[in-house]
Order: C-alpha cells, then sequence, then structure tokens
C-alpha cells in the first residue's frame, strides 16, 4: 500500500493546492507517469507518482490546499491488497530555530580603579544624586546598569537586607501600607456573581487529556484569561489612577497574587495576558508563581500589573472581596468551585459554581460597567474553547 | 638597514619570492612586457622568462579564476589585478570560488593563491580609478586581507602570504609606490597576524591602515603640539583583525577614532567601531569617530579630490571634537 | 556510422546510463518527500554525454563540473552513498553535507565540483590545465558547462586564453538548448556553437549528445588532440533534459509535444534497442542490471539515512586550512 503524498517542489513551499487529479479511482498509474497537478504560490505543476499500482482512494479533493506531506491518494502497488485509510493531515514540521552561533566578543576583565558604568547608568546617577562608586554593578564584568541607579535610589537604607527575617519584616510593613493607603484612598464598591462553570470543567478535562501531564492546564488560567478578555469590554477598569485621574492602559496585564510561604503576598504580572494562548498562560503562570516564590521577580513584574486576580478557592472560601492594589482601579476575586443545584431548562441539576467578585474603584466606575465586566467573564467562560 | 621606495619593496619582494620556489609565477596584465603598471615586475620578464612572468589578456574573472586553478594544481600563483578598480570583473571568482571551494567541499581542497591590487585615491584619476575597497573583501570568509603601509611590510608581507594555504588578497596603496623608507633585514620575515602600534600615545587611539597611516602620524604630530598625545595604531591585516591590539590600545585612551579611505556607509571602519563597542564599551568615554570619504564618487579636480578623501587637518578636527 | 562495440562494454555503457537515471529518478522522489533540500538539477535524458565522455578521461585528469553533476560524479567513480549522503546534508557525504546537491566535490578522483555559477568553473579548469602544463604533467582537465555558460563573458576569456597559451583544456558543452527557461536561439546571436571555437582558433566539433556511442567516439578522439598537441578541444553534445530545470519549474517555456519529441530519442531506449537489434542483449539482462541497481541506491539511501549531522559545534571548520606552527591571533 503506497501513500501519494503532497510533495514539496521547492525549499520554501510549505503547501499547495490541488488542481484536478489525472486518474480516477481504479485506474493503473504507473512510477513516473503524472497523476496530479498542484498549484503553488509560484505556478501549477504536474507532479508524478512514485509508485506503479492501481488508484485506491482519492483522499483530496480539486480545491484543497494541503500541506506538504499529507496523504493524498492511496495506491496499491501490485501483490499488495488495499485498506482504507483516514486522511492523515501532517502537522507542519517545525524547524527548531538554531541558536544563533556567534562569537561573542568577551569584554575585557574590569581595571582596578576605573568605573564600569554605562553613559546612561552614569547620567541617571547624577540625576538622582546616586554616587555610582557606592554601587555593586549587575551587567556584563559587573558594569553597573540604568537598574543599579534606580535600585540604589529607591531603597532608602544604603545597607541591603541581609537577614530572611528582615526581608518578611519589611515586606508585610510594605502590604499593610499598601492596603491601608488603598483603603484610605480609593472609595470601594464590591459585585459579586455565580458562574457555571460545567462547560469549562468539561472542555478542560477532554483538553487535558490531549496533552501531555506537563502541559496540562489549571483551571486558574481560564479565570485569569477570561478575565483579560473581559477586559476588552470593559477598558475602564485596566486603567491605572495617576495624577488625579484614571489612565487607560492599552495593554493588559493581569497581576496575579501569589501567597508566599513565608507569609505575604505578591501580586506580579503576566504580561499581554489578553494575547496568551491558554497554554503560553500555564506556563508563565507557573514560572511567576515559582520566581514569586523564590523571590526572583523582576521590578517591571511588580510595577506593571493593569488589574489583579486573587483566587482562594484552593483555601476553600467562595467569594473574595479583594482590596485593590493601587495605581489599578479594579480587583477580581474568585472562590472556590462547589457543586451547587442549579436550573437547567426548567430542572434542577447539580453544577460545579465559583464565585467571582469585583471590587472596583467607584472613582472610575459605577456598579453598571461592573456588572457588564462580571458578565461578560460568565460568557466568556461558556466558551472555554474561544479561550 | 636598506634604503628603499615601497615600489622597491614590493619589486624585491616578488624577486625573492620568484627566486626562491619555482612554482611561483606572476600573472597579470602588464607585469612582463611593459614591467608592470607600477614598475613592480620591470625586468622580471627578461630574468625569469615568460612561463614564469605571464602577461595575460584583459580578463580579470578567468585569470584570477585561472590561479584558483593553478593554485588547485599545484602552483603557487600570484595574480596580480592592476587595481581593486578592475578587480569587480572578477569578484565572482573570487567570492564563489576562491572563498567557498574548500568549505563546499568538506575541506578536500586548499587554495594557495596569493593576489595583489593597487587600492586608494589622491592622484586625480577620477572615479572610476579610486576605489578603496578592501572592506569588501574583508567582509568574506575563506580568504585573507593584507594591506602593507610601510616599506618594510611593502618588502616582506608577499613572502609570508605565500606561505598561507588559503587564498590571500594583499592591497598596496597606489599613492605609496613612491615613499621612501627603510628596511630592517633583520625584522624579515613579517607576520602577517597581528597590527601594529606606530606611535605610542595615551590621550586618543588613531585607528588605520594602508595609505591612510601616513596622515594619521601626520596629524598626530600636530596634535602632540597641542598637547594631545595619539597612538597610531596600523591594523595591517583586516582580516583576520587582530582585535586584542585595537582593545588594548582603546582600553588605555578610551577615546578612538577610525581613519578609513573608503566611503563612511558601511565601511570597514564601522566594523572595527563595532568591535569596539562590543569589546571596550565601558572603556570609552566617548563615541567612536570615523574619518573617511566623503559620500561621493571621487571627483577629478585636485581640490575636490582632497575634500573628499580623509586628510591631516580632518583627523586632527575629529580628535578635537573629541573633546568637546 | 558509429562503429560496432565489444558486447562487454556495450553492456556497462548501457548499465552506466541506467544507474544514473534510476539514481536521478530516485532523487527526485526524496526531493518530494523533503529529505533532499534546495535546489535539484536532474541530468534525466543527457546521461549519454557523461557515460560516454566520462571514461575517456585517465584517473590522472581532472574535471571541473555545473550543478548538474550528479551523473558526472557516478561516472567517474565517487560511491554513490556518500553522493547521497552529500544530498541529504549528512556528515558521511562525500563534501561532509556542506555542499549538498550542487557542489559534489571529490579530490581523490580529481573532480573539482559541482560549481554553481554558470560559468564559473571554465576558469578554473584553465588554471588546472595551467599548472599540469607549467609542471610539465600531461594530464587533460575537461570542463563541463552548458548552452548558457557561452553567453558569459568568462567563456569567451577561457578559450581565448587556454589557446593563447596552449593549455590542454577540454571543453565539453552540454548544450541542452536551455538556459533554464531561455531557449538557446533567444539568448545566442550565433547558435552554433562549435563554431565560435574557431573564432579563438580552436578546433571543435558539434556531436550527437542523444547517442552513447557518438559521444564515446567524439571525446575519445578529442582527448587524444588534447593530449597530443597539448592545446584545447572543444566539443558542443547536443543534448536535452527531459525534466523540468530543477524541481520547482512549470516549463512554460516548451511545449509537452518538444518534449515528447525528444523522449524518443531517450538515449537509453535507443541505445537498449540498439544492442537488441545486434545481438548483444539478452532478455533479461535488463532485469538483472535493474535489480542490482535498485539494490545498489536502496544501500545508499539506508547510507545516507544512517548518516550523522555534523554538530553546530563545528559550523565554522574547513573555512581555513588548519595551521600545525604558531598561533596566529583569532581561531578561524
Amino acid at each position: 500500500m503506497a501513500e501519494f503524498v503532497m510533495p514539496t517542489l521547492g525549499s520554501d513551499m510549505t503547501e499547495g493546492t490541488l488542481v484536478e487529479w489525472k486518474k480516477k479511482v481504479g485506474d493503473q498509474v504507473t512510477k513516473g507517469e503524472i497523476i496530479a497537478e498542484v498549484d503553488t504560490e509560484k505556478s501549477a505543476i504536474e507532479v508524478e507518482s512514485f509508485y506503479t499500482g492501481i488508484i485506491q482512494q482519492l483522499i483530496a479533493k480539486p480545491g484543497d490546499t494541503v500541506l506538504v506531506g499529507t496523504v493524498m491518494a492511496i495506491i496499491s502497488e501490485e501483490g499488495k491488497s488495499a485498506e482504507q485509510v483516514e486522511a492523515k493531515v501532517a502537522k507542519p514540521v517545525k524547524e527548531s530555530t538554531p541558536s544563533p552561533v556567534g562569537e561573542p566578543i568577551v569584554p575585557p576583565p574590569p581595571e582596578p580603579g576605573r568605573l564600569r558604568i554605562s553613559p546612561a547608568a552614569k547620567q541617571l546617577a547624577s540625576e538622582l544624586r546616586v554616587d555610582p562608586s557606592s554601587l555593586k554593578g549587575t551587567g556584563p564584568g559587573g558594569a553597573i546598569t540604568l537598574d543599579d541607579v534606580r535600585a540604589a535610589a529607591a531603597v532608602p537604607t544604603k545597607e541591603p537586607p541581609t537577614v530572611t527575617i528582615d526581608r518578611q519584616a519589611r515586606m508585610r510593613e510594605i502590604i499593610a501600607a499598601a492596603m491601608a493607603r488603598s483603603k484610605r484612598e480609593i472609595p470601594h464598591y464590591y459585585l459579586s456573581t455565580a458562574i457555571d462553570m460545567g462547560k469549562a470543567m468539561a472542555w478542560l478535562k477532554d483538553e487535558n487529556l490531549k496533552r501531555s501531564v506537563t502541559d496540562r492546564l489549571l483551571y486558574g488560567v481560564l479565570l485569569i484569561k477570561a478575565v483579560a478578555l473581559a477586559l476588552r469590554q470593559v477598558p475602564e477598569l485596566n486603567a491605572l489612577w495617576k495624577g488625579g485621574a484614571a489612565v487607560q492602559s492599552p495593554d493588559v496585564h493581569v497581576g496575579v497574587a501569589v501567597s508566599l510561604r513565608q507569609g505575604g503576598l505578591v501580586a506580579p504580572a503576566i504580561h499581554h495576558t489578553d494575547k496568551q494562548s491558554l497554554g503560553e498562560l500555564m506556563t508563565r503562570f507557573q514560572d511567576v508563581v515559582k520566581r514569586a516564590r523564590a523571590g526572583t521577580l523582576r521590578s517591571s513584574e511588580f510595577s506593571d500589573p493593569t488589574i489583579t486576580v486573587t483566587s482562594l478557592g484552593e483555601q476553600g472560601v467562595e467569594t473574595v472581596f479583594g482590596v485593590i492594589y493601587p495605581p489599578q482601579v479594579a480587583l477580581v476575586g474568585f472562590g472556590k468551585v462547589v457543586e451547587r443545584p442549579w436550573v437547567v431548562g426548567g430542572e434542577v441539576v447539580s453544577r460545579p459554581v465559583v464565585m467571582a467578585s469585583l471590587s472596583a474603584d467607584h472613582r472610575v466606575t459605577d456598579g453598571h460597567r461592573g456588572a457588564v465586566f462580571l458578565s461578560a467573564i460568565d460568557r466568556l467562560l461558556q466558551e472555554p474553547a474561544q479561550l | 638597514m636598506i634604503k628603499m621606495t615601497y615600489r622597491e619593496a614590493v619589486r624585491a619582494g616578488l624577486r625573492e619570492a620568484l627566486q626562491n620556489n619555482p612554482h611561483v609565477f606572476l600573472m597579470g596584465e602588464d607585469v612582463g612586457k611593459y614591467g608592470g603598471t607600477y614598475a613592480c615586475s620591470k625586468g622580471f620578464l627578461e630574468e625569469f622568462g615568460s612561463e614564469r612572468i605571464r602577461d595575460t589578456p584583459l580578463s580579470e574573472s578567468t585569470f584570477v579564476g585561472a590561479g584558483i586553478g593553478a593554485a588547485l594544481g599545484g602552483m603557487k600563483p600570484i595574480v596580480e589585478v592592476m587595481t581593486v578598480n578592475f578587480s569587480l570583473l572578477a569578484l565572482d571568482q573570487i567570492v564563489n570560488n576562491a572563498a567557498t571551494i574548500r568549505h563546499m567541499s568538506g575541506g578536500q581542497f586548499s587554495i594557495p593563491l596569493v593576489v595583489r591590487m593597487a587600492t586608494g585615491a589622491g592622484r586625480q584619476v577620477a572615479a572610476q580609478h579610486s576605489h578603496s575597497l578592501e572592506g569588501w573583501y574583508a567582509h568574506i570568509p575563506g580568504i585573507k586581507v593584507l594591506t602593507p603601509a610601510t616599506v618594510i611590510d611593502a618588502r616582506s608581507m608577499l613572502l609570508s602570504a605565500l606561505k598561507e594555504p588559503d587564498p590571500v588578497f594583499i592591497f598596496e596603496h597606489a599613492y605609496l609606490y613612491p615613499m621612501e623608507g627603510e628596511v630592517d633585514e633583520g625584522a624579515l620575515p613579517v607576520d602577517i597576524s597581528r597590527a601594529a602600534v606606530r606611535r605610542q600615545g595615551k590621550d586618543v587611539s588613531l585607528i588605520t591602515f594602508g595609505g591612510s597611516l601616513w596622515k594619521a602620524l601626520q596629524a598626530a604630530e600636530t596634535l602632540a603640539g597641542e598637547g594631545i598625545d595619539a597612538e597610531v595604531i596600523d591594523l595591517r591585516v583586516l582580516r583576520p583583525l587582530d582585535q586584542a591590539t585595537v582593545l588594548a590600545s582603546v582600553k588605555k585612551t578610551h577615546r578612538a577614532v577610525i581613519i578609513d579611505e573608503a566611503w563612511r556607509t558601511g565601511s570597514f571602519a564601522a566594523e572595527i567601531s563595532a568591535q569596539i563597542m562590543e569589546g571596550a564599551f565601558y572603556d570609552l568615554d566617548g563615541p567612536v569617530a570615523r574619518v573617511c570619504s566623503a559620500e561621493v564618487p571621487i571627483p577629478y579636480p585636485k581640490h575636490l579630490e582632497d575634500a573628499a578623501l580623509p586628510q591631516p587637518e580632518t583627523i586632527v578636527t575629529a580628535v578635537r571634537n573629541l573633546k568637546g | 556510422m558509429t562503429p560496432p562495440i565489444d558486447r562487454g562494454h556495450g553492456l556497462e555503457l548501457l548499465r552506466q546510463m541506467l544507474r544514473i537515471r534510476r539514481f536521478e529518478e530516485k532523487c527526485a522522489e526524496l526531493y518530494s518527500l523533503g529529505k533532499i533540500r534546495g535546489f535539484l538539477h536532474l541530468y534525466i535524458g543527457e546521461e549519454a554525454v557523461a557515460v560516454g565522455a566520462m571514461p575517456c578521461l585517465t584517473s590522472e585528469d581532472a574535471i571541473v563540473g555545473t550543478y548538474r553533476e550528479h551523473g558526472h560524479a557516478l561516472i567517474r567513480g565517487t560511491p554513490m552513498g556518500p553522493l547521497m549522503a552529500e544530498l541529504y546534508g549528512k556528515a558521511n557525504g562525500c563534501a561532509r553535507g556542506r555542499g549538498g546537491s550542487m557542489h559534489f566535490f571529490d579530490a581523490a578522483r580529481r573532480f573539482y565540483g559541482g560549481l554553481a555559477i554558470v560559468g564559473g568553473g571554465l576558469p578554473v579548469a584553465v588554471g588546472l590545465a595551467l599548472a599540469d602544463k607549467m609542471q610539465k604533467r600531461p594530464r587533460v582537465t575537461a570542463c563541463f558547462f552548458g548552452d548558457g555558460a557561452v553567453a558569459e563573458g568568462e567563456f569567451h576569456e577561457s578559450l581565448n586564453l587556454a589557446a593563447l597559451w596552449k593549455l590542454p583544456v577540454l571543453f565539453l558543452c552540454e548544450n541542452n538548448l536551455y538556459a533554464m527557461g531561455t531557449a538557446l536561439a533567444r539568448h545566442q546571436s550565433q547558435p552554433d556553437i562549435a563554431k565560435k571555437a574557431d573564432a579563438y582558433a580552436i578546433p571543435a566539433e558539434a556531436v550527437d549528445g542523444m547517442d552513447v556511442l557518438a559521444v564515446e567516439s567524439a571525446t575519445q578522439q578529442a582527448m587524444n588532440f588534447v593530449r597530443h598537441d597539448g592545446g584545447p578541444y572543444l566539443i558542443e553534445y547536443r543534448t536535452y533534459r527531459f525534466r523540468a530545470h530543477s524541481m520547482y519549474d512549470a516549463e512554460l517555456y516548451r511545449t509537452k509535444d518538444e518534449v515528447a519529441q525528444w523522449k524518443q530519442r531517450d538515449p537509453i531506449a535507443s541505445f537498449e534497442r540498439y544492442l537488441r537489434g545486434n545481438g548483444l542483449l539478452h532478455t533479461d539482462e535488463v532485469e538483472k542490471m535493474e535489480t542490482a541497481i535498485t539494490a545498489e541506491i536502496e544501500e545508499a539511501v539506508a547510507f545516507a539515512e544512517a548518516g550523522g549531522w555534523e554538530s553546530i559545534e563545528d559550523l565554522a571548520r574547513d573555512v581555513y586550512t588548519p595551521r600545525q606552527a604558531e598561533a596566529s591571533g583569532k581561531v578561524e
């Protein structure tokens, strides 16, 4: 049994369109004989069969565009029996991009006495009144970078914390200050709604069967993605409060609240959350959680979230009414997914239900817009395959 | 110490090469009966005969390609392309055969070919005879590129090049042929791998090659009078470039000015600048400067040609501008 | 009138033409499956030229070829396995996989490519012949090129120089009537290629490139001339390629009828008929040949499939010849 596949006729050809078959089922074809005409980007080419035999099955139809390598017909070679074959769609072969091979020029080791600082960093140091010679550089070869200068300018004490306990206490202080300020300055309003997660959980189960163990998705990424997409419909909630007004952000960076083992909470950003696929989100999410717990988050991850999502479902809590992280103007909370009685088509059935809540800044939005946002999240979670 | 002109030095080197090895032969336009367009092979036809001193038709592509074939066939050809301006006709043989055959064959062949060309401007010979394209050649992996700027290098680089198993291109600045200099016979043979510090200094690195070396040295003298101590580096070899010498100099002086007679855009000076940025960024006290030819086909009238090319005055100005 | 031949010799000629034909067909198949990449220029239809001409050279002589050189390399004697592996790009290819289809090289067999620039090999051939003459070695350099090359300046320069300096170059033009997609009559004011040699005072002749015996006879005589005279000779083989210029070619520049006409002069089929007609070929002999060739090809494919890929660490090797002596600055 031989397969006639869409050939590659040139190094840049990835797919072709069948124009017409030159043979019918049952016809004899010999090796080297033209069996079809195929259209490519450049021109129409007649393609040959590499096998001699009888055409058993013509799988592709005229007009079909298929990837190179896709089985288009089955030929039974002389003396071999026929079988029905399902059309196999060839996966595009991903060519792994080789990592660029170049000879990086190794910078010479730093000369004692001469400060290795970039011109930009030097300029900033002068602006921020930071003495560059007091800095330890984190750039190549120990060079002082802009980040090093900024970091030095931000920390009031010159000595970096060396003891873990000190760092924790410091963090608690910072959180306390932020929460107090948030409650003081931001007029919060709260909304909640129950969302039927039946379709989402079922889809997730199926989807995860197709994935390897390491690639499996947690339901949390569905929630995060739904929030990110819902923001497109209510972009006022994706704003930052600056200088007395809400400035809408062009990008959606959802901050995910991660509790730290030593106590304390951080909510680093997953950048461009709305543009990530679920797989990518899962990877990013795991990465950010790992680094949050290891203490190796980047400063941009702290400062970039445009909205925060907190989920205490695993703790068993049903509804979460969180405190907004300034300068954000909203916070979305999800509780535990609980099997509940639910009415579907007049009948009472059991459904997995999650409580979604919104804490929002009343200076920026009102309850109506908040409600639209929660509804959008609900609707999005009813079409999990579109997330 | 022997005094001779650059031209005499080239001639002496060629003669020694022809005398030492019967497989060496010279091939090019007017190298025989005419004695060489720059008189570098005067008298050779009589001395070595027409088998070894071969006048070719005006067929740059074929006689450079024949040089490749002859090298493959066991000879040690020295191909003279009259000037870099005419070498363009042979670029295909150089880029597609000389530079690639070793690699394409998986290492089966070596091509011990030497090609000499005159290069550069300054003699009012106008746009089609004034190119400095050695930077184009230095771009190509598979060949080596030499730019002898001193009389001793003119005397000896050829002989070192003939020892190379791979194609070597030697660019002789046409302006230098009548220049006088000294050859210390004890210092021969010269290497063809390192740049040379022609003048020690601590305030700025003037990095250059070929005909521009003398302009840079002259500029350095002027600068010394202004209290600026310039270090002058003669690259000598464009491929493979002696990065270590360049970076060491810049590390010391913290300022770099590159002088290259090619047009500024996409010049070899741009390559050196990039390498300095990559290797000595933190040692720089200011951006790397370049003094190159103006973006114009080289004009015929003297005052315009002079204005188009790098000059000692423009090098001095460039250095002064570094200090702000 | 081609002379009668020895049966063993006739069978060998047929076998070699079949070997090339089947090898090229296999290449087409492997290319369609993506095993061979880049450009692929098949020799199908032109086999009589390589098979008739190449054996006229001794192992001492040199060959410079074009990008349509699979047949020439096979006849020269490079084993099929390393050639197939080269097509795959594998490390056990004849050029370590670095060249691919257009760049077969074999130093031991004085096979200097596999060169892809039309006309680019002629000057190199002139140089090889020059080296032989200067070192007084009685060797000949055979330079294959197509009708397209005749338009390049290098063709004229090389013929001129070879004649001027009386160099032992055999200029062998495989005129398949098309320079890629441009017919000979559309790119040559004087389409009689053999006649052009006159302008350079080089003896020349045109030969039916579909007749392996005619090719052989003419090439042998030309070789004798070059060896005896020491100067160049040009043969124009009038041949035809049955396939497209390369794999991705819609052949809009010629009609199917024209191809069909030329296929009637298929060098393999014609020679087979000739042998049978002269009682030199028995019924099952062709089948036996085909079986053996199929096995050889399968073995070559297996060899290629089994080959490894060069490590990326070795990317920059063979750019320069390694030196044992002093470190010369940067290691390339």
